[in-house]
């Protein structure tokens, strides 16, 4: 019931706001879970999930205009680029725990920044990977709403993931080292072993979102990288609420349209962040559990009414 | 400080086949800063060491209660931290079961056959009791990594699990979140934990502390009946549950075994009294 209201909605969102906002906030949302799934439910505050969502993006970018590939092989070639990219430097930022992981998350990301930006023959630098197709046999892709349609299922597909990884065995034992890992070892559990394949995950979440959004944008942009979007992304799953999955998603959808809003308000088009920063004080300050808990008893007492 | 083997008087009569830990290996370790009751020991000093002798098990072996009791600082606690792997020996060896397991990761141990209960009631708070003991019956199989699984594939332990938590007298409290249960239960979860991992080695760190008179005349029945086909090795103050349980107990003081033998023996040993009351001289 509750799977199906969301997908109605998913299915929805396009036709209620313009397409590319619809997208932005879909992406962005799995983005969020992705962070989730690893701060909420490993206790692991990635500072630097940029580097997932960048680089996924680039990959996806170059397989579907360098090689011609149909767009589910290109966000495929995205996920896979950012899971893998994860291994060594989950391993390594892994090593260290509490704020220290943190920043070795941050100087990975910001290290593939620097590169991306030195490598312009192949990343086309400041400028982006420009020129980004869509394309899948039969189909044509070139609206937003096409688009959004076509890459719905892997996106929700990638939801489906996150729900799944968190409940089951995998994530019971990922919940028990979040809350203490001690004992956790103490039973016999390879913690190590564990957070690494979260990290991994999660990396893989976000690369399928990066790869979607830059599909969805026509071109890669070097700000991907830049650790402003592992801070935003950080925000709308704060925002949202930790531990609860899907407060991610509203999140994102608050932020992103409270940005659309402002940027088109003649008020506060020269200043957003004034309104945003305050608004986002306000929803911490009111809202300890962020908004999904709220959210989330409207919902019931919404479908409450239809059922 | 150079460490030294200090080669106690029963070290003559280990059995080198028996299936239990070793008593014969004197464990020395760097005082970690967690541990680190006063401010001479950590750090600046050149580092204090623990000299402790592992005087766990006999030929015989199995079935056994070992008491470890000493004052504060004595070193109980971190002899279990370096027999379980979350302390590393500076020097010296830790032999489990014959084999040498030195180094090794605290869940590589802990599938070796040894359970430890945490002195500092150590728990998951925001799952269920009977969730606690599924994911100990869990950690023995590969299920954990299986990401894609769903968690009612957890179900197949809950009969067991149930059986464990009626054991320690927990059946009627299965569901609740943890962080809602009473300091004695916590502890009797604790002991479910452990027996959950069946363990050949159990190290109980202070099962009784907290706990009313009636938890704790449960408890005593259940090591008494749990210490069948293993080794037990407890820390307590309770005397009274030392002298109840334990067939052998090993007095502890600034890292070195100052008595061990029978309850009766020991509480008669002078160095003991001396220990625990202070020595004119000390």
């Amino acid at each position: 019931m509750v799977a199906a209201a969301a997908v109605a909605a998913a299915v929805a969102l396009p036709r209620l706001i313009y397409p590319v906002l619809a997208l932005e906030i879909l992406v962005w949302g799995l983005f969020a879970v992705a962070i989730d799934l690893l701060l909420g439910f490993g206790g692991l505050l990635s500072f630097g999930h940029a580097a997932y969502w960048g680089v996924a993006g680039y990959v996806a970018g170059m397989v579907a205009r360098d090689l011609g590939a149909p767009f589910p092989l290109a966000v495929l070639a995205g996920l896979l680029g950012a899971a893998v990219l994860a291994v060594p430097l989950g391993y390594l930022s892994l090593r260290r725990t509490g704020i220290y992981f943190t920043m070795v998350t941050l100087a990975f990301a910001q290290m593939l920044y620097y590169v991306a930006n030195e490598l312009r023959p192949i990343t086309g630098g400041e400028n982006g990977l420009q020129g980004v197709s869509r394309t899948f046999p039969g189909l044509s892709l070139g609206p937003s709403l096409s688009f959004y349609y076509a890459a719905l299922p892997l996106v929700l597909f990638g939801y489906f993931a996150a729900y799944r990884i968190v409940h089951s065995p995998f994530g019971h034992v990922l919940v028990s080292i979040r809350d203490n890992e001690a004992r956790a070892q103490a039973l016999g559990y390879d913690t190590a072993r564990y957070k690494h394949i979260a990290f991994i995950l999660s990396a893989g979440l976000a690369g399928l979102a990066g790869s979607v959004y830059t599909l969805g944008e026509h071109f890669a942009s070097l700000e991907m990288l830049h650790w402003t979007t592992s801070g935003q992304v950080v925000l709308m799953t704060v925002l949202g609420g930790l531990g609860t999955l899907w407060g991610g998603v509203v999140g994102a959808g608050v932020f992103l349209m409270l940005r659309d809003f402002l940027s088109t308000s003649d008020l506060f088009r020269d200043a957003p962040g004034v309104v945003t920063g305050a608004i986002f004080i306000l929803i911490v300050l009111a809202l300890r559990h962020g908004l999904w808990p709220t959210f989330a008893v409207l919902v019931r007492r919404g479908l409450g009414r239809f059922a | 400080m150079r460490i030294k083997l200090l080669v106690r008087r029963l070290s003559e009569r280990v059995d080198p086949a028996m299936g239990c830990l070793h008593r014969k290996y004197l464990l020395a370790a760097r005082r970690p800063p967690t541990v680190a009751s006063r401010a001479d020991d950590w750090p600046g000093r050149p580092h204090r060491l623990l000299l402790l002798a592992a005087v766990l098990g006999s030929a015989s072996g199995e079935g056994k209660v070992h008491a470890l009791v000493g004052p504060n600082g004595a070193g109980k606690t971190s002899l279990f931290n370096l027999l379980t792997g979350f302390l590393v020996p500076t020097s010296g060896r830790i032999l489990l079961f014959g084999v040498d397991v030195t180094g090794l990761r605290p869940h590589q141990i802990a599938k070796r056959g040894v359970a430890r209960s945490f002195q500092i009631t150590s728990l998951f708070e925001e799952l269920s009791a009977i969730e606690h003991v599924a994911l100990a019956l869990q950690s023995r199989t590969s299920l954990g990594f299986g990401f894609w699984r769903d968690e009612t594939t957890l179900r197949r332990f809950h009969a067991r699990a149930r059986a464990l938590l009626e054991e320690v007298g927990l059946a009627g409290v299965a569901g609740q979140p943890v962080r809602h249960l009473p300091y004695g239960q916590k502890r009797a979860l604790e002991l479910a934990l452990a027996l959950a991992l069946e363990p050949r080695l159990l190290l109980l760190d202070e099962p009784t502390a907290g706990m009313s008179a009636e938890d704790v005349r449960r408890t005593i029945e259940l090591i008494a009946r749990l210490r069948a086909g293993r080794t037990v090795v407890l820390v307590e103050h309770n005397m009274g549950v030392v002298g109840q349980l334990a067939d052998n107990v090993i007095v502890l003081q600034q890292g070195k075994v100052i008595a061990e033998g029978p309850y009766q023996t020991v509480r008669a040993d002078p160095a003991v009294v001396a220990a625990y009351l202070g020595a004119a001289d000390a």
